[in-house]
């Protein structure tokens, strides 16, 4: 015999701490009580990520969400609610900002994460195309080809306020426009798939949960610029990835969505994959399409940018999984709204790996605007063990360590900027007061000097200064002369860098200094310590 | 499957779209959807995906359909599956041992009561599916 109802009571590091088991205890009592031990079975369950509203009870089928809850509402939920089904209003959840929403107020918030990029993962059978169909798939492309001009097509881009999420966070539409305006020939779009961020797992799962989108929105970017042939470059440690891509683009051939004439119409576009050996600055673009062409990946002085002289030469539009997986949905629901998501200038989502000194670590996508503490604390559950927050590091080996003061920054490119940290790829590792931050400073370090090209000096030299200086204040060596020494030659390879890779590698260690200043005080060497 | 047209692609969505209705509202197969990207994979779900298999292999009397899919955003609970049961709501499972598999077949799928300790919450509701805006 089914049971009629579910009491679900979260079970979760910080629902227990704050007396669940009490309320399992009263719910258990009052079920007894009222004889409903056959009709409504009661579970503890794992974390339900709404951490800062627990203790949190949900009633099935009824999708009641009670927050806050306390060991007396036991038995209203029991009496009112099992025994009634009246729900107990007062505990139910509503938001707070429910009118502020506009365009995207019916999803449900509660549960902090709005996936678009994501849509698919975890719903549909990543190797069915015909499951990617049945879930509005192919029909952003549908759309573009047969309802609307290639301008067009554009202008929905331009008006979602789509940026790249690759790093740089370059207005999409805008890069498309540089391409579609140029004359030539021949030319290219490209997927950036490379994902070299330590800890970084975002493009690798939307190419493995969803591989459909990409083939999709490169499309659509093919028919909008003018390009008839694509290129995905992803990394060869992404063995299952790059299965599942390959069949979902024999696939989209065998269907017609990709080759000669797709639907009939007279639009032709195909896609090949590229693999890369795994060095992190063949992620930047110019040295990917370097390594694409079959050379030594090294990056080169733009402009030109690759938009308007990219692969051989030609127009070609680069950029990441994630920045393309949210094409479809643009093409399908319209630039405006996407454009109901998230800030004043960051728009939309971003899907961040969340990792480190958390509780629930994993793929998180939420809108622009969302506070570091709502990410670390409600969908990541707080800090195991109950030990303190001390940072945040955002943006990967590029990015800078955030403190516990400026948790309810609401984060978007600038924001995160102004921080001295970068929204980079999307990676957010939590750290906690025993992490030194010395030490995370000199790995990251560490990292972009093992993969720097070499080609331009600040880069080369800069890195290995500040890397050998990290290392006396690891030592308890360190002097106040070397920190600024340390400061001195960041700014200089943030200035006088080539690309990306040097102009970035600082941040962790300006960061943590600006931050932390103590740590690497308290690591000066003993005789500077007593004089200081 | 011959290159499609316009008109067949809208065909061939309606009926992808039914079937996949169908199974959501699980009238009557049980159907189980295993979380099998790399990281769920790396947690084991090979092995419980075998001890799912093996469990439902000893009672001809069920009818279940297992299927994959990506990430669904919970790392820290992996493996995990997704359950629908006829006439039970839709529950995920995390942190789905082969032990755990063997219990999910006998409670929820023979005896239909929720297995504890093990469920968690989808972490975003659907933007697309039928269960949308919910
Ligand atoms: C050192 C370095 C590594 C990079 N790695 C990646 C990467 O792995 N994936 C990616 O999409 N972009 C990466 N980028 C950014 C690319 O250069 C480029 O901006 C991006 O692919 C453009 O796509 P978007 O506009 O969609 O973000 C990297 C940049 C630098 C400087």
């Amino acid at each position: 015999m089914a049971y009629a109802q579910y009491c679900l009571i979260c079970d979760g590091t910080a629902c227990n701490s704050s007396q669940s088991e009490r309320i399992y205890e009263q719910i258990m009592k009052y079920v007894y009580d009222h004889d409903l031990e056959k009709t409504c079975q009661v579970v503890k369950t794992g974390c339900f990520g709404f951490c800062e509203q627990g203790p949190i009870v949900k009633v099935l089928p009824d999708e009641a969400f009670y927050v806050q809850v306390k060991p007396e509402d036991a038995a209203d939920i029991v009496r009112e609610h099992l025994l009634k089904g009246r729900p107990v209003s007062r505990l139910i959840y509503r938001e707070k900002d429910a009118d502020s929403l506009g365009a995207v107020d019916k999803i449900s918030f509660y549960r902090k994460q709005v996936r678009v990029v994501l849509r698919n993962c975890g719903f549909i059978d990543p190797e069915s195309i015909e499951e990617y169909i049945a879930r509005e798939g192919y029909q952003g492309l549908e759309k573009a080809l047969f309802d609307m001009t290639r301008d067009e097509v554009l202008a929905e881009v331009e008006k979602s306020g789509l940026r790249g999420r690759g790093g740089g966070g370059f207005p999409t539409g805008r890069k498309w426009r540089f391409s579609k305006e140029v004359e030539a020939d021949q030319k290219y779009v490209v997927c950036n798939a490379d994902e070299g961020d330590p800890g970084a797992y975002m493009d690798r799962s939307i190419l493995e949960g969803d591989p459909h989108s990409i083939i999709e929105a490169m499309a659509i970017c093919g028919y909008t610029v003018g390009a008839d042939r694509g290129y995905v470059y992803v990394r060869a440690e992404y063995p299952l990835a790059i299965r599942r891509l390959e069949k979902a683009l024999e696939q989209a051939r065998e269907y017609g969505l990709l080759g000669a004439n797709i639907l009939g119409s007279d639009f032709s576009f195909d896609i090949e994959i590229r693999l890369g050996a795994g060095a992190f600055v063949c992620g930047e673009e110019t040295a990917l399409l370097m390594s694409i062409e079959g050379e030594r990946g090294m990056p080169v002085q733009r402009p030109p940018y690759p938009a308007v002289k990219g692969l051989w030469g030609k127009p070609t539009v680069i950029n990441n999984v994630e920045t393309l997986g949210n094409i479809p949905v643009i093409i399908t629901r319209g630039g405006d709204w996407f454009a109901g998501l998230g800030t004043e200038t960051s728009k939309g989502t971003k899907v961040f790996a969340l990792t480190g000194n958390v509780n629930n670590s994993g793929l998180i996508e939420v809108p622009m605007g969302i506070t570091l503490r709502d990410i670390v604390f409600n969908i990541g559950g707080g800090i195991p063990d109950g030990k303190a927050f001390k940072a945040v590091q955002s943006g990967g080996p590029s990015g800078g360590m955030i403190p516990a003061e400026h948790l309810d920054t609401p984060i978007d490119y600038e924001s995160l900027a102004a921080l001295g940290s970068i929204m980079g790829s999307g990676g957010l590792i939590v750290m906690d007061e025993d992490d030194s931050m010395v030490d995370v400073a000199k790995f990251y370090l560490g990292f972009t000097v093992e993969e720097s090209c070499g080609k331009c000096v600040p880069c080369r030299v800069g890195g290995r200064q500040i890397e050998k200086l990290l290392e006396k204040f690891a030592d308890g060596e360190g002097t106040p002369e070397d920190l600024d020494k340390m400061e001195a030659i960041g700014k200089t390879m943030i200035s006088g860098s080539l690309c990306g890779l040097g102009k970035t590698a600082p941040n962790p260690v300006l960061s943590s200094i600006k931050y932390f200043r103590h740590e690497y005080e308290a690591a000066f060497k003993k005789d500077v310590a007593e004089t200081a | 499957m011959a290159k499609m047209t316009l008109e067949e692609l809208r065909k061939l969505r309606e009926k992808a779209q039914r079937s996949i209705r169908s199974r959501e509202s699980a009238e009557d197969d049980i159907h189980l959807t295993i979380g099998m990207g790399t990281s769920g994979i790396a947690a084991g779900a090979k092995d419980t995906l075998a001890a799912l298999m093996a469990e439902i292999e000893k009672h001809a009397e069920l009818s279940v359909s297992v299927r994959q899919t990506g990430g669904l955003g919970l790392e820290h609970a992996e493996p995990t599956i997704e359950v629908r049961v006829p006439g039970m709501p839709v529950i995920i499972y995390g942190k789905v041992t082969p032990d755990v598999a063997r219990q999910i077949v006998q409670k929820h799928l023979i005896n239909k009561e929720l297995v504890d300790e093990h469920i968690y919450d989808r972490p975003a509701s659907d933007l697309i599916g039928p269960d949308a805006n919910k």
